[in-house]
């Protein structure tokens, strides 16, 4: 066990731990963040997703003491129901998801990606989460989602219409 | 057919507030209407009390025993009961699945919540208004007819400044009413006699309101299960062998010794867990700690294509018809020219993004269980089995985990956390690993579906014999789950029907039989190709196998699909107009199949499917390109036509759809559970890939919506015509029949050579 200081959306936090512990584990059991989460433990779906420094990186394989001397920013670090973030509040106005468990990386890899790159085209946009699984196929909505907050007017990926039968005899 | 363009925007403009206020949690005035002391049937359904509360602000829960799966549900019914009451739809809280608190409406599945569980709620929401109506007659000193609502406020319709709010009526006080409440679950009828609202003057239902639950899911303020933290709370992994269920015949304690924070080994009959102060510490533990395992009592099949030739030998137990019509001999013996082709469909996973996790805390004869289970009674009832305590004394509290498509219905991991609770005597929290959850998901069965046809002279259809032979749900309602199993229970039924639907029953043929087999699949000891419902269970296969024929047939008559199709449709027109609405959004070109070769090293192709489950229609048509020298498939759009009745949130049932339609060309491309004598092997999402940002289709969705009808299941019913679109569109561009999921490269470059 040992003291382990950590920057986590701001603030100083500080555990006591194995250092060898996922970061996942410390974030969600000592610091109780809900963000991120548990999917494969194996750094595969992205659920566990954080900002490390800037960069998206999967807290389920990352050591707690590599986490040390960063900044780390969880979901909850962009911001809340009552303060989304632009790219929350794009991800709630296009209703982009459905159980919504994935979403956690989803919205951390966009950040990730419009940090670098503003105004990213749905190619971009889909190279740079193929490796985010999502099971539910929200995919179409993400991406809108990420166009939105990206300042583009999001793309006719999904069109159609209600289409009002008559009432039958 | 009047076509109307609304945005998706605009809808949710219409609906007002985007995020609305939202709680699981009750308040004490919303308890307040809850029945004392429970017995082990649970609240008494004939009490309007134990469905609606009215609180002294206004507010209304409703207590439902239907939960929220991450498909809208949660708000789609809260639509249904605003919309009834005639109460803002922020007014409406739902308190679901808590057993103490709701009544049993059966599990949550099969996208059909909104049909069986809507009109139950809508009706006790009648119920209520009736009844407040009635309090406010005498308070306002005017007949019931004089009456009217609005935004849960009740006035005289010539004198409105004379008014009462339901809050100012009712609030915090009982209902005290009887209604009636006949038969059990998805087939209770809760008070039938009430006159419901006309669909006519619906406002809120049919309206795209944004899901409740959703903003808190992109801050992480939502609680999932995997969530839940209880004081005292410690921290449980489950060891199960990697193969057929074999007896720790040895467990080494010392093996993890040196790992820090471990409390106990949990042993009981097969059940091997550990309990630790970490999550860490657990999950260190269950990695390391050394079991050797007996050698497996029955080995596993050799692979799939034992499998396949096991379905096809083996006696049926139970045959389902659900059509038979006219005299097949005679049919076959009129008919011209005959054909018949056999398909074959793969084991596949759930793959629930969140495995498998639940929180228990037994103490002594009692237990209280926090999980995500789709049926909160039936997990209830199997803990209370397995720890062999009243029902009663099981507590559930139900918490959304993520998507489960089936697999919740079968709970295994709250009976690991009850055992492991009961060893400690202190809250366990459970949480399955990856390859626990890909291993020991009871799995979506393989099936092995032949079919004959005949056509006459006139190329007309007048021979249909389908055979579908399939595995039932061997972890279904009434058999033991995982720990049960391994603790000693057994089996106590050969398992629930695979479903039967889609064996080209929505079409008519003079001569016509479809038949779904059940072959004998429970096992003595539990293995890890148990099978389940997995979502549209069996309906995926039998319309893969049942529309790609047809396009078979088609093709040999040299005659368009939507036109061969459309010969057959009789009676009901809702299959033929979703048919043609797919076909025209599609922009579908009248012509048989495969179309001209191109000569270049990749074509195109585009194919449609039908199908119809549980009187929810769609069609999808899927345009593809095959890229010839390689055999990859690239799925580029899928167009969609889909009516269940009336719809309740036109976006809501979208985002259904389009999941559906993603999950479908994943299963259809890339799923398949493969496994050998020591286990399965695909323990991981890079073993057993699922479709990618880069591998989506655009999508188009039409939406036919009937006031006229009543709401039936919408979404999964989308997923049913997939794969069948996708095959027909792959023999459209390269004249390749694909009969073998999923639809891999070295399967289509086979199809291209034969």
């Amino acid at each position: 066990m040992a003291q382990i200081s950590l920057n986590v959306n701001g603030k100083t936090r500080t555990v006591n731990t194995d250092p060898g512990t996922p970061l996942l584990y410390v974030l969600r059991d000592d610091l109780d963040l809900h963000g991120p989460r548990f999917g494969c433990g194996l750094g595969q779906c992205g659920a566990c997703t954080v900002l490390m420094d800037g960069n998206a990186v999967r807290s389920c394989v990352l050591p707690v003491s590599a986490a040390q001397k960063r900044t780390i920013t969880t979901l909850e670090g962009l911001g809340s129901v009552a303060h989304p973030h632009p790219l929350q509040a794009a991800f709630i106005e296009e209703q982009a998801a459905q159980c919504g468990y994935c979403m956690n990386g989803m919205v951390m890899g966009a950040k990730a990606l419009l940090d670098k790159n503003p105004h990213p085209t749905p190619a971009e946009i889909k190279r740079a989460l193929n490796n985010y699984i999502c099971r539910c196929g929200s995919h179409l909505r993400v991406i809108r989602a990420i166009q939105r907050a990206s300042g583009a007017q999001p793309g006719k990926l999904v069109t159609g219409a209600v289409s009002a039968s008559s009432p039958r005899a | 057919m009047n076509t109307t363009a609304i945005s998706r925007r605009d809808l949710l403009k219409a609906s007002g507030a985007l995020i609305v206020s939202f709680s699981f949690f009750g308040t004490a005035s919303q308890l307040l209407a809850q029945s004392e002391g429970l017995s082990d049937d649970g609240l008494d359904p004939t009490s309007l009390d134990s469905w609606i509360a009215v609180a002294q602000d206004g507010n209304i829960t409703v207590f439902t025993g239907k939960v929220e799966l991450g498909t809208g549900v949660v708000t789609a019914l809260a639509q249904i009961v605003a919309e009834e009451l005639d109460v803002p739809f922020n007014k409406v809280h739902m308190d679901m699945g808590d057993t103490a608190k709701t009544i049993d409406q059966g599990v949550t599945a099969a996208s059909r919540t909104v049909e069986r569980g809507g009109p139950q709620l809508r009706q006790a929401s009648a119920a209520a208004r009736q009844e407040l109506l009635k309090l406010a007659s005498g308070r306002l000193d005017a007949p019931v007819e004089k009456l009217t609502v609005t935004d849960g406020v009740v006035s005289i319709l010539d004198n409105p400044a004379r008014k009462i709010s339901y809050g100012n009526l009712l609030g915090g006080k009982r209902f005290n009413v009887k209604i009636v409440a006949a038969g059990i679950g998805w087939d209770m009828k809760v008070a039938p006699g009430i006159p419901a609202k006309n669909p006519k003057d619906y406002k809120i239902v049919g309206k795209s309101v944004p899901r409740i639950d959703l903003p808190e899911k992109f801050t992480g303020e939502f609680t999932f299960t995997q969530d839940v933290r209880v004081p005292g709370m410690l921290h449980g992994r489950v060891v199960r062998p990697a193969t057929t269920v074999s007896k720790p015949a040895s467990v080494d304690e010392s093996s993890i010794r040196r790992i820090p924070g471990v409390v106990k080994i949990v042993r009981e009959g097969s059940f091997v867990g550990v309990v630790a102060e970490t999550e860490w510490a657990a999950i260190q533990a269950a990695r390391t700690l050394k079991v050797a395992w007996s050698t497996p009592s029955k080995k596993l099949p050799a692979g799939p294509d034992e499998i396949f030739n096991y379905l096809k030998d083996t006696k049926s137990f139970k045959d389902t018809t659900p059509v038979n019509r006219g005299n097949l001999d005679a049919g076959f013996s009129q008919a011209n020219k005959k054909y018949e082709a056999t398909y074959h469909w793969p084991f596949q996973l759930h793959g629930m993004m969140a495995p498998s996790c639940a929180v228990a805390d037994v103490q002594g004869n009692k237990a209280t269980i926090w999980t995500g289970t789709q049926g909160p009674f039936r997990t209830r009832d199997a803990v209370a089995k397995l720890l062999a305590i009243p029902k009663g004394n099981v507590h559930l509290l139900y918490r959304e985990s993520s998507g489960s498509y089936g697999r919740l219905e079968a709970d295994d991991v709250a009976e690991d956390a009850a055992l492991m609770s009961r060893a400690v005597g202190r809250p366990v929290r459970v949480q399955w690993m990856r390859e626990d959850e890909h291993a020991w998901d009871p799995k979506g069965p393989s099936q092995y579906l032949t079919i004959r046809a005949g056509t006459d002279a006139q190329g007309k259809l007048i021979a249909w014999d389908f055979m579908d032979r399939s595995f039932p749900w061997t972890a279904a309602e009434g058999n033991a789950l995982l720990a049960s199993n391994q603790t000693g229970l057994r089996a106590t039924t050969p398992g629930f029907l695979n479903g039967a639907s889609g064996g080209g029953q929505v079409y008519t043929i003079e001569n016509q039989k479809v038949v779904a087999a059940s072959i004998p699949w429970v096992q003595e000891d539990e293995w890890p190709l148990r099978t389940s419902n997995l979502r549209a269970p069996g309906d995926l296969a039998r319309v893969f196998a049942s529309e790609c024929f047809l396009d078979e047939v088609a093709s040999a008559l040299g005659v368009d699909p939507v036109q061969h199709r459309l010969r057959y449709i009789v009676g009901d027109k809702r299959p033929a107009e979703v048919l043609l609405a797919a076909a025209k959004a599609s922009g579908w070109a009248d012509r048989p199949s495969p179309t001209l070769s191109s000569g270049s090293r990749k074509a195109g192709g585009r194919g449609i499917a039908l199908a119809n489950r549980a009187g929810t229609m769609i069609a999808a048509v899927a345009e593809v390109e095959v890229d010839k020298s390689t055999g990859q498939v690239a799925v580029q759009r899928i167009t969609l036509a889909h009516d269940c009745g009336l719809i309740v949130n036109p976006d809501g049932l979208k985002n259904q759809i389009e999941g559906n339609i993603m999950q479908g060309v994943s299963r259809a491309l890339l799923e398949e559970v493969l496994w050998d004598e020591n286990g399965v092997k695909n323990l991981d999402w890079g073993s057993y890939p699922v479709v990618s940002y880069e591998q989506i289709p655009e999508v188009e969705i039409v939406l036919i919506n009937r006031p006229e009808m009543p709401a039936l299941g919408g979404g999964e019913a989308s997923i049913v015509p997939i794969t069948a679109a996708i095959g027909n569109a792959i023999f459209d561009a390269v004249g390749a029949r694909l009969r073998q999921v999923p639809f891999t490269r070295e399967r289509v470059l086979g199809a291209l050579k034969s």
